[in-house]
């Protein structure tokens, strides 16, 4: 943790509800550039949710989300400065790779926009598929691509939700260097997952909700053997 | 970002999508000549001249073709959560509803130019100048249809039903451009002479800018969430 | 939404007492009506039903009209009681839209000889009758009530702005309803006596509508307060 730089993104008191059901309860949460905060919780805890709300996609029922000091909610621009990967990809099945780049970039109003899409491709490993459609690629790829297309305008913030279901040993060795390369470089990331261990060693701090709540907030335990104890006396409490 | 850049792209991806396959404008060309030969069958042949169904068939056919075609709009973006990727965006809401406004648009229109030559070859209808003039009724038509409809399908397409709901709500909504319309036709169609027909067409552009501006106003609280 | 059940019970009994009274007007009227006001000249027994059928009509308006003016205050206040409101009152709507879509073609089958004219208000009313149809269609289709609530707010401020054009619409389209002619003002060709129910009949199926949705609206309260207990 480096209490001394900014806060890229700040959820101050966030309360959602969906109809009758409180799926987070005054939820803060602070995230500074070169963290990786690793989101962990029971299934129901409102980890989901409280993704959706960081991304904007969410409307908070109550409390407010600043990205870069920008309040998500008024200010559209801020959304400039979330990328966001959920369990689907956002890609279109018909649209080649670097079709679905393209309009992403043309989404976020990026310039010299075959440059960046050829890069991202590049960085991605992808310039041979490029022009495959996104819909025969193997999931392997595919959300290699997402996380190309989450990242191409190069936001403040990753927000990342069960980035490693269902990919093959390389490809999550792969996902995991781009998310430390990128949090070496500045980037916010807050990563929601099931198997804490394949983001473990890249963490630098552990947040785990529980029925909607913040229940412990704390810098990333040497070991994850250790971080289970705790896990459960939270869950317990 | 600038709103028509947005809306531009948004757009193009839409027609760059259904090229691909073309499904949406196969089914609605096929569709809408199978409400033709519908018309004709039940049609009693020694009683009502072909000529006099003309433009009934023309306005059920387009009214219809378009609730085909208006479907796939927001179904497209279902798959993998596209819409997501687009409301992550710095992309306000109005310049997503103009982007598939133009879409649908666009596709209605090359619907319309498809159909409406084979609307004129089963009725009889020899070419004439004239037929611009129906062309011109049905753009500013397609207007009014698929501002409400883009609306619709948004809203639609959060259900099990879309298909099924989608012409169940946009139907009554498009009583008044389809009776203006043929109003407008059928004068056409009879040569009258164009102060007959300005009223018509000026209720359906009175129509088409209500509507493309309340959608336009209401589309933001269909994309909460 | 955290009105307590008494509170709800309180609303509910005050509505059903409301929708009493309306009944009890409703008969008077209707006693009135058929036992002591003379038979119209030109339209004998028949016109009768107007004494039902004017009022609905005024009634089913109304009910629509407030659907669209209370989707605008949603979107302002985000009160979920307001949509409750919308729906008690697109429900009674409905049911003022089934008296007159029944009334209507019996007094056309006298009049015009007719079950169904093109007229222009019957056809107004069945095009409103429909477009709420739709409107409850996709109300059932939604399970998240704050989704319910925002598109039905959207699909009733859409149809209040439609219901202009359907009026120009099926007045363009044909005339053979008797004109409105009630409350002409240089001479009105309705007499005293047959105006008086008319106007009566008026104030019951107001106050009618005040019962039906107040009673409607503690139902859809109380149905809200168990959905939030079951959700906790």
């Amino acid at each position: 943790m480096n209490p001394s730089s900014p806060p890229v993104i700040e959820a101050l008191s966030l309360e959602r509800r969906f109809g009758h059901v409180r799926a987070l309860r005054s939820v803060d949460l602070t995230v500074a550039a070169g963290e990786v905060v690793l989101l962990v919780g029971p299934n129901g805890a409102g980890k989901s949710t409280l993704l959706r709300c960081l991304a904007g996609l969410a409307r908070p029922t109550r409390g407010s989300v600043r990205v870069c000091g920008a309040l998500l909610q008024r200010d559209p621009a801020a959304r400039a400065g979330v990328g966001f990967l959920s369990h689907q990809t956002f890609l279109y099945d018909d649209l080649t790779a670097r079709e679905n780049l393209r309009f992403a970039a043309a989404l976020h109003g990026l310039d010299s926009v075959e440059q960046r899409v050829m890069d991202a491709l590049d960085a991605a490993g992808l310039t041979q598929r490029a022009d495959a459609r996104a819909g025969v690629l193997s999931h392997g790829t595919r959300q290699r691509l997402a996380i190309a297309r989450a990242t191409l305008h190069g936001p403040a913030v990753l927000l990342l939700d069960e980035p490693f279901s269902g990919l093959d040993g390389a490809s999550v060795e792969q996902l995991r260097s781009g998310i430390a390369a990128g949090a070496a470089a500045g980037r916010a990331v807050v990563c929601v997952t099931h198997q804490p261990g394949d983001v473990w060693q890249i963490a630098t701090r552990v947040v785990m909700l529980s029925r909607g709540a913040v229940v412990l907030d704390i810098a990333r335990p040497a070991t994850l053997e250790g971080f289970v104890t705790s896990y459960n006396q939270a869950l317990a409490a | 970002m600038s709103f028509s850049r947005a809306a531009v792209a948004i757009a193009a991806k839409d027609l760059r999508i259904e090229w691909r396959h073309r499904t949406a404008f196969a089914t609605a060309v096929l569709f809408a000549v199978l409400v033709q030969l519908v018309f004709v069958f039940s049609r009693d042949g020694a009683s009502v001249s072909l000529a006099a169904l003309a433009p009934t068939v023309l306005w059920v056919m387009l009214a219809l073709a378009t609730v085909v075609t208006l479907n796939r709009a927001f179904l497209l973006e279902r798959e993998n959560a596209a819409l997501e990727g687009i409301l992550l965006a710095p992309v306000g809401p109005s310049a997503l509803f103009w982007g598939k406004w133009l879409a649908n648009l666009v596709l209605v229109v090359v619907v319309e130019v498809v159909t409406i030559p084979l609307w004129m070859i089963f009725f009889n209808l020899e070419p004439h100048p004239r037929v611009f003039g129906v062309g011109a009724v049905a753009l500013l038509a397609a207007v009014g249809f698929t501002a409400p409809g883009t609306l619709f399908s948004a809203m639609a397409v959060r259900t099990r039903f879309a298909e099924l709901l989608l012409p169940v709500l946009l139907l009554p909504f498009l009583i008044p451009p389809l009776f203006f319309a043929s109003q407008a036709t059928v004068r056409i169609l009879a040569d009258a002479p164009m102060s007959e027909l300005s009223g018509w067409l000026r209720l359906l552009a009175l129509y088409d800018t209500v509507f493309l501006a309340l959608a336009t106003m209401l589309f933001p609280a269909v994309m909460d969430q | 939404m955290t009105a307590d059940l008494h509170a709800i019970d309180r609303i509910m009994r005050r509505g059903r007492a409301i929708t009493v009274a309306g009944l009890l007007a409703l008969a008077g009227i209707y006693v009135l009506a058929l036992g002591f006001t003379p038979a119209e000249r030109s339209q004998g027994l028949a016109f009768k039903i107007l004494y039902v059928h004017a009022p609905a009509a005024w009634a089913m308006e109304m009910a629509f009209v407030l659907v669209g003016v209370v989707g605008v205050l949603y979107f302002w206040l985000q009160d979920a009681r307001l949509d409750i409101f919308a729906e008690a009152s697109a429900t009674v709507g409905m049911v003022f839209g089934a008296v007159l879509l029944i009334t209507g073609p019996i007094w056309g089958r006298t009049i015009w000889g007719a079950w169904w004219v093109w007229d222009p208000r019957l056809t107004f009313t069945l095009l409103l009758y429909l477009l709420f149809a739709g409107y409850f269609a996709l109300r059932s289709a939604l399970r998240d009530p704050v989704e319910r609530a925002r598109f039905g707010a959207v699909i009733g401020i859409m149809g209040t702005i439609l219901v202009p054009f359907i009026h120009l619409t099926v007045y363009l389209f044909n005339s053979q309803h008797p004109k409105p002619v009630i409350m002409a003002p240089q001479k009105s060709p309705l007499p005293w006596v047959l105006l008086e129910p008319l106007l009566l009949s008026f104030g019951a199926y107001t106050l009618l509508y005040i019962g039906f949705v107040t009673t409607r609206y503690g139902i859809g309260l109380k149905r809200a307060a168990t959905e939030a207990r079951d959700a906790e």
